[in-house]
């Protein structure tokens, strides 16, 4: 249901920031986060972030299919 | 995009769905539910149904905010702005939901009602303040991704003393709904796609009691392509061995509490609603959220003291049974001939993510293939 | 003749009513700005002779709001439209008309605005306004200016472009990204709110034409993806000479922030409008030599090739997604919104 998509933090206004995806910016409500940092990654859903994405999960996640590629490319 | 593209790879996808080939047991069926309406969209956008082996299928489940929202509750948002003259804040995705007697916001816009489409609750109280002497309501519909946004937009409006600023609250929550399909049991599901977003918010020990009580595995999926058939993997291993676990797959944005700050916020605001009817799967005790007395002041529903209007589906229509996951789409009288999306007679064909509409342009495609 | 106080004046009813008022209107700001030999007649129509062969003629009202955005405004939009669509014929456009229905209370000065860009939209192009028409509405029945133009051309010899030609084996070729214009307009209306350097990319495509008819006069269909978008043409393509179409996701380009937008607000570039692109069907073997002249043209450099014209009863366009897997691009039903579900 909910179309939530991850943008860069590029400036931070007390309540709120500016999110760059890909060269659009816009401005989301950072209430829903206790510390936001430039450069972070956040899940935008209707104006707001939701949630920082952690870069160290995502590369597991990432290896996670590599391994899988590796196994297919052995059968 | 980043985080976005490197999970939108094909050559993988490809790799992952011979992995998914490779295990699975071509003696028995397995019937996914992807709860979430995202997913259903993201299926069918990039796919992914061609990708994976024939004795998967997938069942759509009932995770669309606008399908489930039944048509007296538009039909009461409709009557709020021609009898009292509100502006009404929608997302667009209601506009074009059929309410009862053939009418839809869309329709109410042309005869003239101040309907306005926002992307954000933000929007609906920028428009209360440059209105001051207007009634403004948001008509606030969602799952628990959406929820949060709508607290914060109440308390932001309480703090600024916004005396023209209230909130129609529709705002339903995912596990008693997910429970609710598992105990009806027709559907027959052997494992469940959890909800991306919503699991960000509420986290996934949330899903626990789904897993425990019917023993059906359920995997929080991410929501870009990858995830989803990663997942699909995941569950076909916990099924292949047996067991009936949450696992989360998502993990680069949910964790096993979810967001805090967004909980409290929203138990803040809201409370549960004894019950509440979801279109096609009826009333269901403790599955919606209201607004606390504390904040009686920006609850639409008692501020223009809105009466429940029931409205029947459309003879014919078969949204309940699709949205159980019990009917496929072309098995309802209606699909293709008087339900398209054009002239979409139930919610499941109206949302792009409803099963009947994501239906409509792969399943068209598969049948003629077929034919051809 | 009266004064015109194109700074602050307004548009008032006097001004479509035939008299003095309307004359310097007229004058002072349409004629003075399109200014050609046709026109400067001061004729209620327009005189000329018509070169030998097949005349096309078009008309597009535009409504578009807001009336100015990033790339263009109503009036330059208006004269490369009509442009385009005589254009989509194989024709060399002529001439245009064009008829404002202003409302009461619109500023001169933005009405001066459009009508100078319209004016240099139609020098460059080479294409004059030669005759047009004024009208002015009461203030609330009308949102600020409405323009409608009509153009006319000659489709050149051994030339046969028609929506209906298409045949299975064909290759589809689009000229360039998609779904710049819409996501322009999105960004500059209200409450959506997005700031990007994406400017529409509303342009006369005649000149790109003329090279692609010169180069290869097999050209079978040729059309503007314009409201709908390349979805919506190519399904109109599709029903019109019954086939079916396959296309391939990873060959359309598209720029990066458009996919950016489209994703933040849930929409689909296939089905964002276009106003300085084009759609070509033409058969395979031609294929290469017309993506090579059109790559040479200005407004060609991103063309590329992405798919095919098959046999298809159903009429169905499909796109294999990057995946490999198969997507049905549907027709638009209703207006495309965002969405946050």
């Amino acid at each position: 249901m909910c179309l939530a998509v991850p943008a860069r933090v590029v400036e931070l206004n007390g309540d709120s920031a500016i999110v760059d995806l890909d060269g659009i910016r816009k401005e989301t409500s950072t209430l829903l986060l206790d510390e936001v940092a430039i450069g972070d990654y956040v899940l935008i859903h209707v104006g707001y972030a939701l949630e920082r994405i952690d870069p160290l999960e995502a590369a597991k996640t990432l290896k996670l299919f590599d391994e899988l590629k590796a196994m297919d490319a052995e059968a | 995009m980043k985080y976005v593209d490197e999970f939108r790879d094909g050559d993988t996808a490809r790799a992952l769905a011979r992995v998914i080939r490779a295990e699975i047991n071509p003696e028995r069926n397995y019937r996914l539910m992807e709860f979430c309406g995202g997913h259903t969209h993201a299926i069918f956008r990039f796919g992914i149904v061609d990708l994976m082996p024939d004795n998967i299928r997938f069942i759509h489940g009932p995770g669309c905010p606008v399908c489930v929202l039944p048509a007296g509750r538009i039909e009461a948002a409709i009557r709020l702005v021609e009898e009292e003259d509100v502006i009404l804040c929608t997302y667009a995705d209601l506009m074009r939901v059929p309410a009862g007697k053939k009418d839809s916001l869309q329709k109410a816009k042309a005869r003239g009602g101040d309907i306005r489409m926002i992307y954000s609750p933000t929007d609906a109280l920028s428009l209360a303040r440059e209105n001051p002497q207007r009634e403004v309501v948001f008509f606030a519909i969602g799952f628990e991704t959406t929820t949060p946004p709508t607290a914060a937009a109440i308390k932001i409006a309480e703090a600024e003393e916004i005396s023209n600023f209230s909130v129609f609250c529709n705002h339903v929550e995912t596990p008693p709904a997910m429970m609710h399909i598992l105990t009806a049991g027709d559907a027959k599901i052997d494992g469940i796609l959890g909800p991306s977003h919503v699991s960000t918010i509420i986290g996934s020990n949330a899903y626990a009691d789904c897993c425990d009580k019917y023993r059906v595995p359920l995997v929080i999926a991410g929501f870009e392509p990858l995830d989803v058939i990663q997942s699909v993997l995941m569950l076909v291993r916990q099924i292949n061995a047996g067991v009936a676990r949450v696992e989360n797959q998502y993990t680069r944005a949910v964790s096993e509490t979810g967001n805090e700050k967004a909980k409290v916020l929203m138990h803040e605001v809201f409370e549960q609603r004894p019950q509440f009817e979801w279109r096609g799967l009826g009333v269901l005790p403790n599955s919606a959220v209201q607004i606390r007395s504390e904040f009686a002041d920006f609850d639409a529903e008692k501020r223009f003291g809105m009466k429940e209007i029931a409205t029947a589906d459309i003879k014919g229509c078969i949204c309940p049974a699709v949205l159980r996951g019990m009917n496929n789409p072309d098995e309802c009288k209606l699909f293709g001939t008087a339900c398209t999306p054009e002239d979409p007679k139930g919610a499941c064909m109206v949302s792009s993510e409803g099963a009947c509409a994501a239906y409509y342009s792969y399943g068209r495609y598969r049948s003629a293939e077929a034919t051809a | 003749m009266s004064k015109l106080d194109i700074k602050s004046g307004l548009v008032e009813m006097g001004h479509g009513s035939g008299g003095r008022a309307s004359a310097t209107l007229i004058e002072k700001l349409f004629v003075r700005h399109f200014d050609n030999e046709l026109l400067d007649q001061g004729n209620d129509q327009a005189l000329f002779n018509v070169p030998a062969g097949r005349m096309v003629i078009s008309t597009d009202g535009h409504v578009i709001t807001p009336l100015f955005f990033p790339g263009g405004d109503i009036g330059s939009l208006s004269v490369h439209g009509t442009i385009n669509d005589v254009a989509m014929s194989g024709a060399t456009p002529l001439y245009l008309s064009a008829s404002f229905i202003l409302e009461e209370g619109f500023p001169l000065a933005e009405l001066d605005r459009i009508v100078i860009s319209m004016a240099k939209a139609s020098r460059d192009a080479g294409v004059p306004v030669v005759t047009g028409d004024t009208k002015v509405v009461e203030r609330g029945k009308g949102d600020g200016v409405f323009i409608t133009t009509t153009g006319i051309g000659i489709v050149p010899d051994g030339i046969n472009i028609s929506g209906d030609l298409a045949e299975p084996g064909d290759s589809i070729i689009v000229s360039g990204s998609i779904g710049d214009h819409g996501i322009a307009i999105l960004s500059s209306r209200e409450g959506l709110q997005f700031s990007t350097a994406i400017e529409s990319d509303s342009a006369a495509l005649h000149t790109l034409v003329a090279g692609m008819v010169a180069a290869v006069p097999a050209i079978h269909c040729l059309r503007d993806p314009t409201r709908g978008g390349l979805a919506t043409t190519l399904n109109e393509l599709a029903r019109q000479s019954n086939v079916g179409m396959r296309i391939q996701e990873t060959s359309i380009p598209v720029k990066a922030e458009v996919k950016g937008a489209c994703e933040l607000l849930g929409l689909d570039p296939l089905y964002i409008a276009n106003e300085g692109k084009l759609v070509c069907i033409v058969p395979s073997k031609d294929a290469d030599q017309l993506l090579a002249v059109m790559q040479k043209h200005p407004l060609g450099q991103n063309a590329a090739i992405i798919g095919n014209v098959c046999k298809d009863a159903h009429q169905m366009v499909v796109m294999e997604t990057a995946f490999g897997g198969n997507r049905v691009v549907d027709w638009l039903a209703g207006e495309q919104l965002p969405r946050i579900c």
